[in-house]
Formats: C-alpha cells, structure tokens, sequence
C-alpha cells in the first residue's frame, strides 16, 4: 500500500522542521547556557586585569593578548600562502594529475586531527627549531591547521567567476596578472573572506595545537618568543583541573562574543566590498 | 588595397573535431568584411582566431597562416596583450564586467597607460555616443553595468571595444538583441568607423550583411564556400550553396 502524498508531504515537511528546530535548539542552548554562567563573571576589571593564583582570581587579559598574537599570526602567515596557492591551482595549471595530487594533499591535511598536528608544531618549531614553546610555534602550526581551509575556499571562491569575465579582459588587451588581480579577485573576495574568517574563528577557539607549541604561561607575552596562554587553553586548564568553573565560563562566554563580532564585522565589511565592485 | 588581414589556409580543431577547413581570404583595411553562414558554420570560432582568444580553449588546435600587416599572429612568442590591444573582439553574448558603467569602459584604456581621468571621461563619451548608448546612461554613468538591460548591454561592449581605439574591430553579432532602429542605429556607427578601422562583422541575418558589409565571406560546415564584392555575391552568387543561403532556402 502507498502513502496518500498528500499525506507523506506534510509528513516529510515536520520532520525536516524538526530536524531543522533541534540544531538550532542545540546552538541556542549552547549560547544561553554559557551566557547565563558566563556573563555574570565578566566585568571590566575580568577582562583588564592578567590571571592571579593560577586563574582563580583576577581577570584574563594575558590570554586575550595571547590569542589576538596567535591568531594574527597564523592568519597573517596563511592568508597569502593560502590564497596564492589557489590563485596558482585554478588560473595557472591545466587540470591534471600535478593539482589533483597537490588538492589532495591539502585535504588530508585538513584532515590531520588537531592533537597530531600540535605534536608536529613542537617536534619541529618547538624543539627541532629551538623557538620554545611560544607565540611563534603556536602561530606557525596553526597557520598548518587552518592553510587548507583557505587553499579550499579561496580555490572554489576564484573558480565561481564567470569565464566569461577573463575572456572579455584578454580581449580587452589585459595581461593574466592584471586580469587576475582587476577582475577575478575582487569577485572572489566574499568567498576568500568567507575561508579567512572561517580560519580565524578555528584558531580562536584551538586548544590541543597551542598546548603543544605555544605553552601555557599566564604572563603577557612581549615578544614572539614568548609562551602565551590562548584563552581557549586557559578555558581548558580552568576546567580541567578544576580551578575555577566560574571563571572558566567568564572565559567562554568572551570567546564566544568575540567570534561572533568578528564574524558580523566581516559581514558587514563584506557587504560595503560587495557593493562596490558590483 | 592593402590586406590587413591575411588567412591562409586556416584550419581549426577542438581536439579531433575540425570547425574550420583551409579557410583562406584577406580582409582591406578600411573595410567592413562580412562574414555569414548558417549556425557551427565556424565564424565565431574564426573571430577569436583573430585575437588569439582561441588560445583559452582547451585542446584547441591550429594550423595555417594569419598575418596582420604581414606579422604572422600565430607565433608562439607573439606578443598577445599588444594583438588583443589592436584587434578588439565584441562577443556575441555581452558580458559587462561587475563594475560601473564607467569602470567598464575605461579598466582597458587606463590599463594601457592612456591618459588622465579628463581624457578617459572624454573617452567614454565618444565611445558611448558612438555606440547610440549616451543618451540613455549618461546620468548613471557609475551605476552598476549589471543592471542595464540586454540591449544596452550588448552597446556598452561595443562602446567598450571602440575606448580601446584598436585597428580592428571584430564583431560577432552586435545587434542580436537591438531593436530595429538601434541596429540601424549601430549600422550607421559601422559607416562612420570604417574611415579609421577595419571592421569584421558576423551575422545570422543576411539583410544585415547585404546593407553593411564592403566585402562578404561565405563559411558553410566549416568551409569557405565564397568570398567577394557583397553586392556580386548577392546578385550574381558563384556557388549554388551561397544563392540558397541568401534567397532562405536553407540555414
């Protein structure tokens, strides 16, 4: 016997809703849950004052001047070889097995689990490099962990425009490189952002690589050599041993925050960008 | 006359299929060539021939001669900005970059190292009034090209081409989407661009080609079946195929 359409249409449709209502119910109890143990924590003085006693009193502002140097580093270091990889892939080779071979490699890169790829930053940038464990290692390795991301959003970002737009630019006399960064970039630029943001919210919250390479020491660091507690790694060590769960939440609940205005700040600039090359 | 444009036996192949047989003729300068016949007959194909377009097709390949003042355009080494600068190609399909009306107009000019903002402004109001676009854009010239309709698309990509004061202008049919007395419009324009530039012009529409063109080339299935005065082919055809072609019998 088959089921009435009818029937199985409002049937399917109320599952689907509910598969949709419960991902979004998981994401806002999420928010709200950290939000509600966090926010009391997080005064001026939380977030202007270096950790005391290990983390249980005083606030967290070397850890956010530890992630900001990671992260900008790593970002600042994988952004153009990320992107330049992609402008290679997609405008200067022919298809073929050199970047299947080369697209493949960065996705199994994107696939080394995390913990295993902080174990290469410290055999190589820690130890084999001499840089200690420092904001330098924690940055070079996550620059490793988030180059894929880039090298994949910025390669699909520059194949979505259009061939006709570089057809009608040698037409129109300009040479590949002008035709690249006049046209092609500025059109892909959305999708390139879209990876690079993508990338600075995984370096924000990664704790298993920075546990390798970038240490956990709560002074401010003051140079690239410097160890420096991320605040996801200070999160981590708050609750895993115990320290202080209140404060651990403080720090959550400011991690939390600053993704998602770093993320509508990107939007919105994305928006600006978009109107004015269209 | 002078050939500015000389085909010898000119064979094109996308992989093992040949869209273009031996073709050979010689364009004048100061001329508006024609070039007509039925649909994969190879015209465009043979328009991006001239300003080495081709080379962005995958396992294209080509055999033959074509010169441009007598300099052999196929080379390897030869200079393709500075060919692509002097042979301007309007496709048949307009494509306006994502930019303004302006930047569109003047992204190749500025490029090239011509002039300052007053002589690229001039620039865009010759090329625009010369494409019959002026009227209609001239309070928005920095409005989005992309919003422009179909028809003053494809005018912005003549008006385009004509900024980059090439030598010779290819055209692949720029009235496809005009109205009657745009194209007439456009015609006019091909007269009065003839006295300083070498026009190819392709066109499904055989009335067009009668009107426009000096001279006419007749591709059927990849061949060049005839090539002439346009008002002797017209008139008094060689080839039975090319008075088939005219009179609608076919095509």
């Amino acid at each position: 016997m088959r089921l009435d359409p009818r029937l199985s249409q409002v049937f399917m449709k109320i599952l689907l809703w509910t598969f949709t209502g419960f991902t979004l119910f998981i994401l806002i109890f999420i928010i709200v849950n950290i939000s509600i143990k966090g926010l009391p924590q997080v005064t001026p003085t939380f977030l202007l004052q270096d950790p005391l006693d290990m983390g249980r009193h005083g606030g967290i502002f070397s850890t956010i001047v530890a992630t900001v140097y990671v992260t900008v580093l790593a970002i600042l270091l994988a952004s153009p070889l990320g992107v330049g990889s992609a402008i290679y892939l997609t405008e200067y080779t022919r298809e073929g097995w050199v970047t299947r071979l080369i697209r493949f490699g960065a996705e199994c890169l994107a696939g080394v689990p995390s913990i295993i790829l902080g174990l290469f930053g410290f055999v190589l940038f820690v130890m084999k490099l001499g840089f200690g464990w420092s904001i330098l290692s924690g940055g070079l390795t996550l620059a490793i962990m988030v180059l894929p991301i880039i090298i994949r959003t910025s390669e699909e970002a520059i194949k979505a425009v259009p061939q006709e737009y570089r057809q009608v630019c040698y037409s129109l006399g300009l040479s590949k490189w002008q035709t690249i960064t006049r046209i092609v970039l500025p059109s892909a630029l959305p999708g390139i952002s879209t990876g690079i943001m993508l990338s600075v919210g995984r370096s924000l919250g990664e704790t298993a690589v920075l546990l390798f390479t970038a240490g956990a020491a709560l002074r401010t660091p003051t140079s690239l050599f410097d160890s420096g507690r991320t605040m996801a790694v200070h999160f981590y060590i708050l609750a895993r041993e115990g320290i202080s769960m209140p404060n651990a939440y403080g720090t959550a609940a400011i991690l939390m925050i600053s993704i998602l205005l770093i993320n509508i700040v990107a939007y919105s600039l994305m928006q600006h960008l978009m109107k004015r090359y269209s | 006359m002078d050939a500015k444009i000389r085909l010898d036996h000119l064979s094109f192949f996308y992989g093992d299929h040949q869209v273009l047989e031996e073709v050979s003729f010689e364009v004048r300068a100061n001329e508006i060539f024609g070039l007509m016949g039925p649909a994969q007959s190879g015209k465009s194909t043979l328009l991006k021939v001239l300003n080495r377009l081709s080379d962005l097709i995958p396992n294209a390949r080509v055999t033959g001669s074509v010169t441009l003042d007598g300099e052999d355009i196929l080379a390897p080494d030869y200079d393709l900005v500075g060919l692509r600068r002097r042979v301007g190609l309007v496709l048949s399909k307009p494509v306006p970059l994502p930019r303004s009306i302006f930047e569109n107009l003047v992204l190749a000019p500025r490029l090239s190292g011509k002039g300052n903002r007053a002589f690229l402004e001039e620039l865009a109001e010759t090329s625009l009034k010369a494409a019959r676009l002026w009227d209609e854009v001239k309070d928005r010239l920095h409005a989005s090209a992309l919003n422009l309709s179909g028809g003053q698309q494809q005018r912005l990509c003549l008006a385009r081409t004509l900024a980059m004061q090439p030598e010779v202008i290819l055209l692949d049919e720029p009235t496809s989407g005009l109205d009657p007395i745009s194209t007439a419009k456009i015609e006019e324009t091909l007269f009065q661009l003839k006295s300083n530039y070498t026009i190819i012009l392709v066109s499904n529409n055989t009335k067009q080609i009668a009107r426009a063109t000096d001279r006419v080339a007749f591709l059927l299935m990849s061949k060049l079946i005839e090539v002439g005065e346009t008002p002797k082919v017209f008139t008094e055809p060689k080839d039975q195929r090319t008075d088939d072609y005219i009179t609608g019998r076919f095509g």
